[in-house]
Parts: structure tokens; C-alpha cells; sequence
């Protein structure tokens, strides 16, 4: 299954945080998902992810990339299955789900920042409720990770004096606070307008480039195969097509992905 | 979209699954795990009760409370008289519920406009709710039902339940308007700007996308107001009206027994439940269809 076992890249370190274990960080198996009654979301998708690399999950409208980023987030509860983070499984009624989302960075499409705290709080509620972390030394990370993603001086405002660009690095910047093993973007773009784009993706290309690793939904196809060291196809619930980039968008091998592509291509999107 | 037209939301379920051994076990964990919290609950609550029970009747006073508070005789005998009175409540809960609802409603409306032209109107609300809000309701009834009568205008009623009534509605209506008007206030400013960029006017963006989201999220604090209208329907018995505490006041002062209290306030209780667990059952079916869903 896995087709992106080239190079792991050297941990940086200094955004996410280590643990050990040479397996994929994460790994779904047989995962099923269903809705209300009979309705699958998911069916048997089996997907692993290794340390330092990217995924990204690309589909139409409700072929499910969402929802497996919510399940793999412990935000949904799966209906059959198995998900493993670093070996362990994380699905399994006996462990602590909220110790496990402490470990997984997840970033939302709406952005989800708190509108009745300051950028700054946002980003330090977790490092100092959950952590423990004294308010100085999370105030001082939040800035730093600000800084860095070309916000500072904003620690001050609220989140509805900032533009959708902006929020959405801050809630890039709310997920890496607590040091997360694993960072799932969910169509993190897709609120944005195309000039705003751009801040977004480079803000994940460079965490790319420090060793983050990552699941991505997204709908940029260009970006979904550029960053990628592993991409996804999904339709109807299902993994249709895994490989990497140039695999699936040059030399796609089902009918579904050609069909999907050609539509994208047509939409002038790739 | 061609071929994937069908599953875009996911497809129908085939006949073809079957749950895997790890499901079976997970949900066998699950549902052990759900009968011992059960099992914990249900005897940590049969302990208290049990310990409950044994402090009060041990106690060396229980035999007379009991004959006082308790009696199954006097309860028989008070009931019908209680539930007699009961229906000049229940009479005073609808019609001024009603009122105080739609008075309310009109209020907080009244004080959300905006502009210059409507400032006489907006201070006339304002002023209103202060100074009702502040009244004791006690006062306010004193007032209206012996002060009204006392003027003896042409064609007023002199009618305590009538002018008890006016009290009530000149009270609670206050107390809803505000609640309403936080309802409509926490409506987010950019779906009025949604409304009036479709070009509804004023009035139809508060009429058919402010009041209906205002109205919906305010539903548990108006219930409140109204339980608490309902046991302030018994003031009017100040004037003379004989409602259900009153009717138990006079059984009670009659055959030097408390049980006919205990009548009256169980018989409010057993009125307030249904209405709470039917305003829940309507809010959380709201809930249910409106919202994602998930685990958190």
C-alpha cells in the first residue's frame, strides 16, 4: 500500500514533536463510516501515512475526504475499522481520545478561530489548559509561531478584524501550538479568495520543508500534486487510486480518476 | 459530475457488509462499559435514597410531620378544592402568557429599531421595561387591582382577576421583552446583511430571518419566564381571587393541616414538567436536523 517510502526527511524538530517508532505515523484500516441509516461515507479505506511526509486527499464534493480527516481527527466515530497513530490504536473504546487529539493538529476550512478571544489566546488556550504550560512561555511560543508564519504584531487583534488569509494562518498557528505529531488540513483554501491562497499554501509548503507530517483534503490540484509525497483519490466513500503525485495525475490507471481529472483540467483547475 | 453522480454523498448500503470481528468486539466493550455506568448510577442514587429516607423517618418529629404534611386523608379531601382553584391558573397562564409573549415580542422589537424616526418609540420601550423590570410584582398588583378600582372610571372593570391579570402582563412582558431582545441581538449582523443585500426591507429581514433564528435560540429562557408566570397567577388571590394556593390556604387554615400545601405545590410541579420535557423534545429535534453531527 504504501507507494512513498522514498527518503523520510531530516525532523527540523522544532514544529512538531517527535515520538518514536519507524511505522507510519498514521494508518487507517478497513475504515467504514456511515451516516444516519445506510448512508456510507466511507468504505474500507485503508490509507497510510509515514513519518515526514504529505498526504493529500483529492475528490469531488463528498467523496469523503472530510470525513476521513474528521474520523483520523477523533472528531467522528467510525463505524468499522481500525485508525493507528504511531502504531497504537487510537479507535479503540479503551483509549483516551482526548489525550490522542492533543496529538493531532487539526485545521478547519472555516477557519473555527474563538471570536470572543484575542489571536493570542486563541493560540495559548490549549499549551496553557491542556499543557500546563506557564502563560509566559505559551505567550512567548505563540508569538515566535507567529512571527514566523508573518503575523506578528497581531497576537492583540480578534479574529474578525483579520482577513480570511490571516485567520486561517492563525488557526495553522492555534494546531502547531501543542507541538502536534500530526496536522490534518481539511480544504483549508477553500474560504479564501485566490490572492489569499498563496499565504496559506506557502505557509504549508514551509512546514513541509521543517518535517510536519500532514494530511490534506484539498481542491487545488496544482498544489495537491506539488506538495505531495503521497496522493489520494477518493470517490464514493472509497480509495479509488493511491500513488504518488506523477502516478495519479500523469499515468492514472482507473476510469474514475481519468474521469475526475479531465473535469478538473476542464474547469481550468489544474 | 457523470458516473460518480450517484455516490456523491456516499452510497447505499449493499447487502454485502458484515461487521468484522473487531466491531463486534468494540461494541460488546461498549455496551459492558454502558451497563456498569448504569449499574454505578443506579446504586449510587438507591444509596441516597435509602439514607434519605432513613434520616427522615428515624427523625423524632417524622410521625406528627407526617399526620401534618402528609395525610392521605386531607390530601383526598383538599384535591378536588385545589384543583378547583387550579383552573383560575391555568385560565390566567394562557391568556396572560399569550399576551405577555406578543407585548414582549412588540417591545423588544420596538427598542432593536434604529434611526432618528424611531426614537420616541425606542425611549417609550426602554423606559417600560425599566421601570416594570424594577417594580416588585407584588406592588404592581397592589397597585392596578386597588388603585384602578379606586378611580372609578366608566366601563373599567373592577374585576380582581381581570386587573390581576393587567398586573401580571404589566410585569412579565418586561422580563420577555429583554429576553427577546438578547435572542434578537445575537443574531449575527452579517445575516441581516445577507437579508437586505436580497433587497428585503427592514421589516421583513426582522420578520422572516432575524425573529425566526432570535425566537428559536431564546426558547429555554422564555420557558423559564413562563413557569414562573404560572406560579405568579396564584398572586392574584391578594384581591380575592380563590386559585389553588389560596384554596389550599383556606382547606389549610380550616382543619389546622399542611397537606393541601403540599397538594397545591405538587399539582404546579406535575404542570411544569410536561412543558419543560416538550420545550427539550422541540429544541433538541431543532437540534438534530440542523446540526453536523460528530463525536465532540
Amino acid at each position: 500500500m504504501s507507494t512513498t517510502d522514498d527518503t523520510p526527511r531530516p525532523a527540523d524538530g522544532a514544529v512538531g514533536h517527535e515520538a518514536p517508532g519507524d511505522g507510519p505515523v498514521l494508518r487507517l484500516e478497513s475504515v467504514r463510516k456511515t451516516y444516519g441509516r445506510g448512508t456510507v461515507v466511507l468504505r474500507d479505506v485503508d490509507l497510510a501515512v509515514p513519518a515526514h511526509t504529505v498526504t493529500t486527499l483529492i475528490g469531488a464534493s463528498g467523496s469523503g475526504k472530510s470525513t476521513l480527516l474528521r474520523c483520523a481527527g477523533l472528531l467522528e466515530e467510525i463505524d468499522d475499522g481500525a485508525i493507528f497513530l504511531d502504531g497504537a490504536e487510537i479507535t479503540d473504546p479503551r483509549s483516551d481520545a482526548d489525550s490522542v487529539r492533543r496529538r493531532i493538529g487539526v485545521v478547519f476550512q472555516a477557519y473555527n478561530l474563538f471570536p470572543h478571544m484575542t489571536v493570542l489566546d486563541n493560540i495559548t488556550l490549549a499549551p496553557r489548559r491542556v499543557h500546563g504550560m506557564p502563560r509566559a512561555q505559551a505567550e512567548a511560543r505563540a508569538r515566535e509561531l507567529l512571527e514566523r508564519l508573518g503575523l506578528g504584531g497581531r497576537g492583540g487583534e480578534y479574529p474578525d478584524r483579520l482577513s480570511g488569509g490571516q485567520q486561517q494562518r492563525v488557526a495553522i498557528v492555534r494546531a502547531l501550538a501543542g507541538r502536534p505529531r500530526l496536522l490534518l488540513l481539511d480544504e483549508v483554501t477553500a474560504a479564501l479568495d485566490p490572492e489569499l491562497v498563496g499565504e496559506v499554501l506557502g505557509v504549508v509548503r514551509d512546514l513541509k520543508e521543517e518535517g510536519m507530517t500532514m494530511v490534506i483534503a484539498t481542491h487545488e490540484m496544482g498544489f495537491a500534486r506539488e506538495v505531495a509525497d503521497q496522493v489520494c483519490f477518493l470517490d464514493g466513500g472509497v480509495v479509488v487510486e493511491r500513488g504518488t503525485p506523477e502516478q495519479v495525475f500523469g499515468d492514472p490507471q482507473h476510469d474514475r480518476t481519468r474521469q475526475f481529472l479531465r473535469r478538473i483540467i476542464q474547469a481550468g483547475r489544474l | 459530475m457523470t458516473s460518480s453522480k450517484g455516490v456523491v454523498n456516499g452510497s447505499f448500503e449493499e447487502g454485502g457488509y458484515v461487521p468484522s470481528q473487531r466491531r463486534v468486539e468494540r461494541e460488546r466493550f461498549k455496551r459492558a462499559r454502558a451497563r456498569r455506568a448504569v449499574g454505578v448510577a443506579a446504586l449510587s442514587t438507591l444509596v441516597t435514597a435509602v439514607v434519605l429516607f432513613l434520616v427522615i423517618t428515624r427523625s423524632p418529629g417524622w410521625p406528627r410531620t407526617r399526620e401534618t404534611f402528609f395525610s392521605a386523608a386531607y390530601a383526598r379531601k383538599a384535591l378536588p378544592e385545589v384543583l378547583d382553584g387550579l383552573l383560575l391558573n391555568l385560565r390566567l397562564l394562557v391568556v396572560c402568557g399569550a399576551a405577555v409573549l406578543v407585548l414582549g415580542l412588540l417591545l423588544a422589537v420596538a427598542r432593536t429599531l434604529r434611526g432618528p424616526v424611531f426614537f420616541p418609540l425606542r425611549a417609550l420601550a426602554t423606559a417600560y421595561t425599566d421601570f416594570f423590570r424594577g417594580l416588585p410584582l407584588i406592588i404592581c398588583l397592589l397597585m392596578v387591582v386597588f388603585g384602578v378600582p379606586a378611580l372609578r372610571l366608566q366601563g373599567v372593570t373592577t374585576d380582581p382577576v381581570m386587573l390581576g391579570g393587567t398586573a401580571l402582563v404589566l410585569t412579565y412582558s418586561a422580563y420577555v421583552a429583554e429576553v427577546f431582545r438578547a435572542g434578537i441581538e445575537s443574531v449575527h449582523p452579517s445575516q441581516r446583511a445577507a437579508a437586505r443585500s436580497l433587497g428585503l426591507s427592514g421589516g421583513q429581514t426582522l420578520r422572516f430571518v432575524v425573529l425566526p433564528q432570535a425566537v428559536r435560540r431564546v426558547v429555554p429562557p422564555l420557558l423559564n419566564d413562563l413557569v414562573s408566570l404560572q406560579k405568579d397567577t396564584g398572586l392574584v388571590s391578594i384581591a380575592g381571587a380563590v386559585d389553588a394556593v389560596y384554596a389550599a390556604q383556606i382547606i389549610a387554615g380550616r382543619d389546622f393541616n399542611f397537606t393541601p400545601y403540599v397538594v397545591a405545590g405538587l399539582v404546579f410541579v406535575a404542570l411544569t414538567i410536561p412543558m419543560t420535557r416538550g420545550t427539550d423534545w422541540i429544541t433538541a429535534r431543532m437540534d438534530r436536523k440542523r446540526a453536523q453531527g460528530g463525536l465532540v
